[in-house]
């Protein structure tokens, strides 16, 4: 099949240009100032709109194994294909965990029969992510795993964290890690800060992040083992990673939209809806998340895209469960929120966190003759507004209702087939 | 989860949604309703016909039993739900719980949870009043009311508090009734000292929470209209909050000794169940500032008034309101049970 791309604003890593693209087959076969559009078989006015590499997150919840009544890993794959995304990394904290061959590769191939995007099992970096052994990483390696993470949860016991570096050395793969000491969040629900004291809430204190985070940047420098640095959440995060980074050392960290674009405030109504972790902080650390993005301190926006099915998001702030939607809004509330050139902002959402997730090979890609064809085609000035029961998440615990968005993905592109038109997804 | 479209003055969950002036005229019509329990039959038709659900997902027995005499005597019927929150947990989500009883057709809920917004959730699944009876650490805002009525008649004011000086004394940090009570005298004009170590002082407790705050409770004694005991829990000691209750007691505990140094005006608070020889180590009777016994008292006239305030036909004519509550229930006694 033959797909003509005509009048496209692309922008890829090697800049912005204004030129027709040819997809045959997977691949992208010509770019041209010019293209006829005579032999091919669809073409996409693409003219006033931006064609740029899929975008990759670094970080989503599919559900699929163990809950499937908040998200399949079908269903997450359309709300990314819808979101731009033709690569996701899926989180380790289903039931049973992704801490074996088998599992990885049944979550790996569940991504394949959906054909929306690629779906990128991370591994556990402790079995059951209980905290206690490692997984088998060489293993989970060979079988394509690139990120290991014990995401929900951080890996608490420092010694425990020093083999795992040491012992990743060499296998080519990258330790993610969410901060977060769980002493100093016993039972908390929301950020701690006087927002928290008049609510009455337990709060989740910004050092409960800091304070693992300098750990394991400590352990990066003894060990000189890379890391990946998950949804930094506090402005002191933000200056701890840019320190790190202009020392030398081999890390990478990503930020969510919620952590750029909501505030603690937003859980004055005691609705679970904002309840997440880490926790929606203030605007100082806002701030600091948006001018850490800007300088490149923060290398990816991830989602931490994570469906929760209604009934257990209509719970009082401590029985509900943490998280909230990301695919489908991501790149309307980054456009929304952040004062950044929109080469920067497609940095962040594509090939920069394309290399962290160790498939840069093939996604990310420059737009050009010979590269593979994952791509994603938005309107960066369409204003519009998030219509819960329009997702195609099976959720809808989405945190935006109400506030305008801007960039509207309409076209996505998958391996050369479109996935993807017109806003709507093709299967 | 959009709240329902219901007018707000039909629940009480915040004492800060009623403002200075909405306590003043709830503690008007408590004046009223005091004088009922007076009354050898304290009893008045105001909410016959009207039903008041109890629904308490957390022990209290004090405060379910001061708002079901509280709705009796104002001649509603009351029902009530007592359920653990591990039972709940095993089945019916608290929506559906609430939901159910809805159908049967309830004018208000009297909510208890141990979750702090729990009320304000039932309150946008429900077109009843919901009045808070205590939720999590948040708020507590019939007892501030009565805290506040208590202040108000053992003084002999009328209108609000202006001038008086306050402390209150402990736990503020996992206290509801903290919150609530400190919100409401402030409101009220009191000036309102908070005293506790910084383990039980909320994050950021500066001045939107309170006037001043010192872990020195000497320094404050003397100069008190008001001294606000809080209760002081064992398991406190389990968090490294305070090291000992012993030594609780001796920063932070009415000692003999501290209470020969208030004046003798002083009023001395506290919500109860006290911890005796932990936050209080002299006999309350003994002092003569004590107010205790009346807090309970004032209680069931406290709710009275919130639930009048709530339900009654009136509710936006204090003329009506008296009229309302000035006639008993004395045609009634033959199917009250008749008299004897």
């Amino acid at each position: 099949m033959s797909l003509l791309i005509t009048g496209a604003r692309v922008i890829d890593p090697n800049g912005e240009r204004r030129v027709d693209v040819r997809v045959d087959g997977a691949i992208v076969s010509d770019v041209a100032d010019r293209l006829d559009p005579v032999d091919a078989d669809e073409v996409i006015d693409a003219a006033g709109l931006v064609l740029a590499p899929g975008f990759v997150d670094l970080h989503v919840h599919l559900r699929e194994p163990g809950r499937e009544e908040a998200e399949t890993i079908e269903t997450g794959s359309r709300a990314a294909a819808l979101g731009g995304f033709t690569a996701v990394v899926a989180m380790p904290n289903t039931d049973p965990t992704q801490d074996s061959v088998e599992v990885v590769d049944f979550v790996r191939r569940q991504g394949e029969r959906a054909g929306l995007c690629e779906v990128l099992p991370s591994g556990s970096i402790t079995i059951g992510r209980a905290g206690e052994r490692l997984t088998p990483f060489a293993e989970l390696a060979a079988a394509g795993v690139k990120i290991f993470t014990d995401d929900g949860n951080g890996v608490q016991d420092p010694l425990l964290m020093r083999r795992a570096l040491e012992y990743a050395d060499g296998l080519g793969i990258t330790l993610a890690q969410h901060c977060e000491v769980e002493r100093l969040t016993a039972g908390a629900v929301m950020h701690e800060g006087s927002c928290c004291s008049r609510l009455g809430l337990p709060g989740w204190p910004s050092i409960a992040e800091e304070l693992m985070l300098h750990r394991d940047i400590e352990l990066v420098r003894l060990t000189g083992v890379g890391m990946h640095f998950l949804h930094l959440s506090t402005a002191k995060s933000v200056e701890l990673v840019r320190v790190a980074k202009a020392d030398g050392l081999p890390i990478t960290a990503e930020a969510t939209p919620h952590h750029f674009s909501l505030t603690d405030e937003r859980l004055a109504t005691y609705d679970a809806l904002y309840k997440v972790n880490p926790p929606l902080r203030t605007p100082d650390d806002l701030a600091a998340i948006r001018s850490g993005l800007a300088d490149g301190t923060i290398d990816a926006i991830a989602t931490d895209h994570a469906p929760h099915a209604p009934e257990t998001k209509e719970q009082p702030l401590d029985q509900a469960p943490p998280g909230m939607l990301g695919l489908e809004t991501a790149l309307g509330v980054s456009l929304a929120s952040l004062d950044m050139g929109l080469v920067d902002v497609i940095a962040a959402l594509s090939w920069k966190p394309a290399a962290i997730a160790g498939v840069g090979d093939r996604h990310g890609r420059p737009i050009e003759p010979g590269e593979p064809a994952n791509l994603t085609i938005f309107d960066p000035d369409q204003v519009w507004e998030v219509v819960p029961a329009r997702l195609a998440s099976k959720s809808r615990n989405t945190p935006y209702v109400g506030m305008p968005l801007r960039g509207r993905v309409l076209h996505t592109i998958f391996h050369g087939a479109p996935v993807v038109r017109d806003g709507v997804a093709l299967r | 989860m959009t709240p329902a479209l219901k007018n707000p003055s039909r629940s009480l969950l915040d004492v800060e949604d009623l403002g200075g002036d909405g306590i003043i005229r709830i503690l008007d019509l408590a004046d009223h309703m005091a004088e009922v329990n007076r009354r050898p039959n304290p009893k008045v038709p105001a909410l016959r016909g009207k039903t008041v659900c109890s629904v308490f997902f957390e022990d209290s027995t004090r405060t379910r039993l001061s708002f079901e005499t509280a709705a009796k005597r104002l001649s509603a019927d009351t029902m009530t739900f007592a359920v653990s929150q591990s039972s709940l947990n095993k089945g019916e989500s608290l929506r559906d719980t609430i939901e159910t009883i809805a159908a049967m057709g309830v004018d208000a809920f009297v909510v208890r949870h141990g979750s702090s917004g729990a009320p304000h959730l039932i309150d946008a699944w429900t077109q009843a009043s919901v009045i808070n009876a205590g939720d999590g650490w948040h708020a507590h805002p019939t007892q501030a009311l009565l805290d506040a009525y208590t202040v108000r008649s053992a003084l002999g004011r009328t209108g609000g508090l202006d001038g008086l000086r306050m402390a209150i004394v402990g736990d503020v940090k996992h206290s509801r009734v903290a919150r609530s009570t400190v919100a409401a005298m402030r409101m009220l004009g009191v000036h309102v000292t908070v005293v506790a170590p910084r383990t039980l002082l909320p994050p950021d407790a500066g001045d939107s929470f309170a006037d001043a705050v010192t872990d020195r409770l000497d320094d404050v004694l003397a100069d008190l209209d008001v001294l606000y005991l809080l209760r002081m829990q064992q398991e406190r000691t389990n968090e490294a909050l305070v090291p000992s209750l012993r030594e609780y007691t001796t920063r932070f505990g009415l000692t003999p000794e501290r209470a020969a140094r208030l004046s003798p005006q002083t009023l001395i608070m506290h919500p109860g169940p006290m911890n005796r020889g932990v936050e209080i180590a002299v006999d309350p009777t003994d002092l003569p500032g004590a107010v205790i016994t009346q807090q309970v008292t004032n209680g069931i006239a406290v709710r009275m008034a919130v639930l009048f305030d709530l339900l009654g036909s009136g509710n936006t004519a204090p003329g009506a309101e008296t009229a309302d509550i000035s006639s008993d229930t004395s045609s009634d006694t033959s199917r009250e049970g008749g008299s004897q």
